[in-house]
Formats: structure tokens, C-alpha cells, sequence
């Protein structure tokens, strides 16, 4: 232990594991890490007492710290239903709003809900619901149908962000009130056809997050060891998306850049770029894209839903490379989602865990950025480009298990590239590949909210340059 | 006086926009509240469009000449989608070739649009038929 040197502690409440990081702030290095099971279920506080126990350890005493900041996903993460009108429209902008702030989106309603829809909301243990519909001056009566079924659902007891068409926000929280619906109204997440405005929303659940959600999930006690549980995990990694891609105070940033997350549940792609087209010719159509993009998807993840991994990619995948027969891979794919805590030892579990980790990356890659749809008129054929164009994108990086312990990341991030056999797709093409080998960028995205010059030096010192040469 | 909705665009494979601008300029001095989706349009773009903005009706724009085939059904999308009474607008070069606009028109009425207008028509006649098709009173 150094005498006089201050430290920061930056933990993490994940669903499996509280993971603990400890940060030299003087000389900018990873002085220490610990994690521990996780205790949502009885008092998330035991794991916690541990891992300080851990990390006192590593001290060789008591230490006085200058942060001790948290993220969580635990007890589920941030679960948010989006509701809006159009699918393509106010549902999509109330999607991406949600998405942004960090949540786990369990469902997505267009138009008037049904009883059905509604049975599902009350069931799906939300924490919050986000109601949009209409914009400014536009349809009104569906927003208001909607909040009078909601208003009716009397095992319904989360706060309602209201962010349709203002015309109807009085009527709408009116109809809330009366039934005693928590709620919050504000700006319209799609004042026009074709404008985006999330960023009053992403406050708003940001701040529902700090006041509401961390008590309501029993994170509230941890409070009496840490200074503030400040936002949800996956939008700590969009804020050291967003530092490692800009720089802070005169310190320059990566640039435009994309991070890969692979988990046991999901796996999320993160893009902080523009997106426009890197060619001449093509024209732009669709919703304008998010310049701090994320997706999630929840087909994709390494456990929970390996069999999906599967289904979706094809047995054709695993087929490559692997010498077992069919039933070997469903065998050992079931055995994986019974028990999400595996992880591989034997050599074809290792051999496993690559082809899913790379199914999984190359489908929430493909997902994540644009495409070109090809149409033909008068003048021969016209390229019409949906969401962004990642293709020039020169930096990627790569963060969760199977990338930062797994015996091959390289083989694993290369499916972000773009593809000859799916040109249509506007993968990156030739970006430099960096690996989150500390597992840090939680951290960075914590400290980023209080010395972002700091945060960035250590964001960018522990990220493991790899080489994009073939194998 | 309600300000009207209107969204406009330019239907299909399409990339002519002068006229598209002009249109959306005059409309908007002339008090309406305007939509503009642009160019390169579906018939689902623009319903869309109409529902989030519950707009009175909707102008497409066509000059490739390619309308007829464009606009097939566009009627029926509308009352699928629930905006049957939607008032639907269409004009510019809906047709190849030279052929007697009274046949084009009626094509074009068949389908289900209320107002089908002629190329070179002038903003001013488009405004003041809506006017009256909507029920805008001139003050």
C-alpha cells in the first residue's frame, strides 16, 4: 500500500458476480480486483463485505477512498417496456430512447394495447414503462387509450415516462393521476416524422434509476459502503464508449469507434459514429441514427441463450471446424443453458465457446449496423442505405468472457468484419482491434462522470491492441 | 382555425425533389402544417407518416412517370391502416408518354385519390382546392 496516493473503487452489481476494480488515481494503474458471487437475492450488501475484505487484502489495511461508485444490472437490470404508435415510428424512437439509458427492453407494443399486451406488461416485472405515440400536433387518441389501459391495471405499480405527442400529455397524466400512476411527462421522443429526441428521456430514466429503481431492487443498502449506485451497467460502457471515441480536456480520443459486449444473456454492440454513407451514390432512408447507438440482443448470449446462438446462425456454423456430430453440439449446448455458470474446460467446450462467441458477434454486428437495399427505377438501380455505415469505422474493441478469458479473441472479434459474402451489410472493413483486458470499461464509463482526463488515460492504457492478421 | 396536416412526398423510385421543396414551401405559407418524407417514398412511408401525424391528407409527388404502377392500392392501404377517410392528393408527371390527361385522371380518381393534377400545375391551384376539399375557410 502507498501511502498518499488516492484511490478509487469502482464496483459493478452484476447478476452473477459483484465485481470489484480498484484504481490508482495518481499513478493510473489497476491496483487491485476482486469479485465475489452476488447476493441480490438475500442482501447485497454480503458480497459487497467481501469483496472490501478482498480488496483491504490488497491494501494491507483500511484506505480512504475517493470514489467508491457503482453500476448494476443486477436483479434483472433495468427491464422497460417501450410503447409507442407506428412500429417503424414512435415505437422504434421509444426503443432507442430506452435502449440508450441502459435498459433491458422486455417488450415493445404498437397501436392500442390488448388484453393480451396488457396481461404481459403486468406480468413482466418492469421497472419502468416508457409511453410514447403521436407527434407534436399529431395522433392523440391511441396515447390516451393506452394510458387509461395501463391506468386500469391495478398490479401495475412502476413510474410511466410519458413522451408522446404533448397535445395529449394532459389528458394523459390526468387519466394516470386519477388512478395514482406514477408518472413523469416529457418531450415528445418524436416531435416530427424523422427527428429523434432521446435525450431528455435517457435523463429522465437516468434520474428514476438513481431515485426509484436502486431502492425498489433492494440495491438501496449498499448504499451505506459506496457513495452512489449511478447508473445502470450498460450505460456506464456507453459513457466510456462515448470518452474513449471524443478525448477529454486536450486529450485526444480513438475516434469514431464500436464496442462489442458479449455476455452470458445478451450481446450488445455500442457504435459513438455518424454512419453516414462512405460512398458516393447512396441514398439515406430510415429514422437518423443515434451518433451513441446501442443495441442488445437477446438472442444472442453465450448461456441463457446458446440454443438460440444456435437457431440462429445455423448448425452449418459449428459444423466448420468441429469434428463432433450434431448431437454432440445440442448436448453440449443444453448443458451450457442449464447451467449458465460453465465455464469450458474441456477442449471441444473451449471450441464451443469460440463458435458461439463468433455466431454471436457476426449476427449482433450484422444487426447493429446499416445496410444497403438495392431498388431499381428508370435510371438502372438505386442504393438505399438503412441505419449506419460502419464501414469506415477504424477502431473496435471487444469486452466480456469469452473475448477477455477466452483462448482466442482474435478469432472471435474478426466477425465484426465486413463480408464479401454479405455486401450489403456495412460491417467495419479494416478497423484496428483493442480487447478490454482488465475488464475496465465499466470503470471508465463511472470515473468518466467525475475526472474525465483521468478516465481516459486508463481506458486507453489497458486496452490490448490485437492484430487483424489471420490466424 | 384547426392549422391542417398535410404530409407530402414523392412516391417510388423517385428522386426528383425541386418540385417536392417548392410544394412544401408554398403549403407551409399558405398555413399548413407540413409533413415533408422527401423522396424515394413507399405507400407505407406516407400512411405511416399520416397516422403518427393525424393528417388530413396526403400529396404525392411523382415525375419518373411511373405513378400508375407506384400508387396501385394506395387507396385500399390507407383504409387497412384505419385513415380510409384520409383526402388523397396526386400530381406532377404520372404518366410516360404523351397521353390525354382526362384518361389519366380518371385512372387516377379510380384508384381512390380525391385531386389529380397535371404537370406545370401551379402551387396556388393545389392550396386553394385543399382549402375548400378541407373545409379552410379564406379570412
Amino acid at each position: 500500500m502507498s501511502k498518499n496516493v488516492e484511490y478509487g473503487l469502482f464496483i459493478d452489481f452484476g447478476s452473477t458476480f459483484t465485481k470489484v476494480v480498484l484504481l490508482d488515481l495518481d499513478n493510473l494503474i489497476v491496483a487491485g480486483r476482486t469479485q465475489r458471487p452476488s447476493t441480490v437475492d438475500t442482501d447485497i450488501t454480503i458480497a459487497l463485505t467481501a469483496a472490501m475484505e478482498d480488496i483491504k487484502e490488497i491494501l494491507g489495511g483500511e484506505v480512504p477512498y475517493r470514489y467508491k461508485l457503482a453500476t448494476s444490472s443486477a436483479a434483472g437490470g433495468l427491464k422497460m417496456a417501450a410503447i409507442g404508435l407506428v412500429p417503424e415510428l414512435t415505437v422504434e424512437a421509444a426503443k432507442r430512447a430506452a435502449l440508450g439509458a441502459g435498459a433491458k427492453i422486455t417488450g415493445v407494443y404498437a397501436y392500442q394495447l390488448t388484453r393480451k399486451e396488457l396481461e404481459e406488461i403486468e406480468r413482466a416485472s418492469l421497472d419502468l414503462i416508457l409511453l410514447a405515440g403521436g407527434t407534436e400536433g399529431g395522433e392523440q387518441d391511441t396515447i390516451i387509450s393506452n394510458a387509461e389501459k395501463l391506468a386500469g391495471l391495478g398490479d401495475l405499480h412502476v413510474p410511466i415516462i410519458v413522451a408522446g405527442n404533448k397535445t395529449a400529455s394532459d389528458e394523459v397524466s390526468s387519466i394516470l393521476a386519477s388512478r395514482g400512476k406514477d408518472h413523469v411527462i416529457t418531450d415528445n421522443v418524436m416531435p416530427e416524422i424523422g427527428v429523434l429526441e432521446v435525450d431528455k428521456v435517457r435523463a429522465i430514466i437516468r434520474e428514476l434509476f438513481i431515485s426509484r429503481i436502486i431502492e425498489a431492487k433492494g440495491l438501496k443498502n449498499a448504499e451505506e459502503f459506496i457513495d452512489e449506485i449511478l447508473m445502470p451497467t450498460p450505460t456506464a460502457v456507453l459513457a466510456a464508449a462515448r470518452l474513449l471515441a471524443e478525448g477529454a480536456d486536450g486529450e485526444e480520443g480513438l475516434g469514431e469507434l464500436a464496442i462489442l459486449d458479449i455476455g452470458g444473456a445478451t450481446t450488445d454492440v455500442h457504435s459513438v459514429a455518424k454512419g453516414d454513407p462512405t460512398e458516393p451514390g447512396l441514398v439515406k432512408k430510415g429514422l437518423p441514427e443515434p451518433y451513441v447507438k446501442r443495441t442488445v440482443e437477446g438472442d444472442l448470449g453465450m448461456r441463457y441463450n446458446a440454443s438460440t446462438i444456435v437457431q440462429v446462425a445455423g448448425e452449418e456454423f459449428f459444423s466448420e471446424d468441429r469434428s463432433n456430430s450434431e448431437i454432440d453440439l445440442h448436448n453440449s449446448v443444453s448443458r451450457f443453458v442449464r447451467n449458465p455458470e460453465t465455464l469450458p474446460e474441456s477442449e471441444e467446450d473451449k471450441v464451443l465457446d469460440i463458435n458461439l462467441a463468433r455466431a454471436a458477434t457476426r449476427f449482433a454486428m450484422e444487426r447493429h449496423a446499416g445496410q444497403i437495399e438495392t431498388t431499381y427505377g428508370p435510371s438502372g438501380s438505386v442504393y438505399i442505405q438503412y441505419g449506419k455505415d460502419l464501414r469506415g469505422l477504424k477502431t473496435v474493441i471487444g469486452t466480456g468472457g469469452p473475448l477477455i478469458f477466452g483462448s482466442a479473441p482474435d478469432l472471435i472479434i474478426r466477425e465484426v468484419l465486413f463480408s464479401e459474402d454479405n455486401p450489403f451489410s456495412l460491417c467495419p472493413r479494416n478497423p484496428k482491434f483493442y480487447i478490454d483486458r482488465e475488464y475496465l470499461l465499466y470503470a471508465v464509463g463511472l470515473l468518466s462522470e467525475k475526472e474525465p482526463l483521468k478516465a481516459l488515460k486508463l481506458g486507453k492504457k489497458y486496452l490490448k491492441r490485437l492484430n487483424n492478421h489471420r490466424a | 382555425m384547426k392549422q391542417m396536416r398535410l404530409v407530402i412526398g414523392v412516391i417510388g423510385v423517385d428522386a426528383h425533389v425541386v418540385g417536392n421543396k417548392l410544394m412544401e414551401n408554398a403549403l407551409r405559407q399558405a398555413g399548413f402544417k407540413v409533413t415533408n418524407i422527401g423522396t424515394f417514398v413507399t405507400q407505407q412511408d406516407f400512411i405511416k407518416a399520416a397516422i403518427e401525424t393525424n393528417a388530413e391528407a396526403i400529396l404525392v409527388g411523382t415525375l419518373c412517370g411511373h405513378g400508375e404502377l407506384d400508387c396501385q392500392g394506395f387507396r385500399e392501404a390507407c383504409i387497412e391502416a384505419g385513415r380510409g377517410d384520409i383526402h388523397l392528393i396526386i400530381g406532377g408527371n404520372l404518366v410516360v408518354g404523351k397521353q390525354d390527361f382526362k384518361g389519366v385522371a380518371e385512372k387516377f380518381t379510380g384508384m381512390g385519390f380525391n385531386r389529380v393534377y397535371p404537370p406545370g400545375v401551379s402551387p396556388n391551384m393545389v392550396i386553394k382546392d385543399l382549402k375548400e376539399d378541407l373545409g379552410v375557410s379564406e379570412e
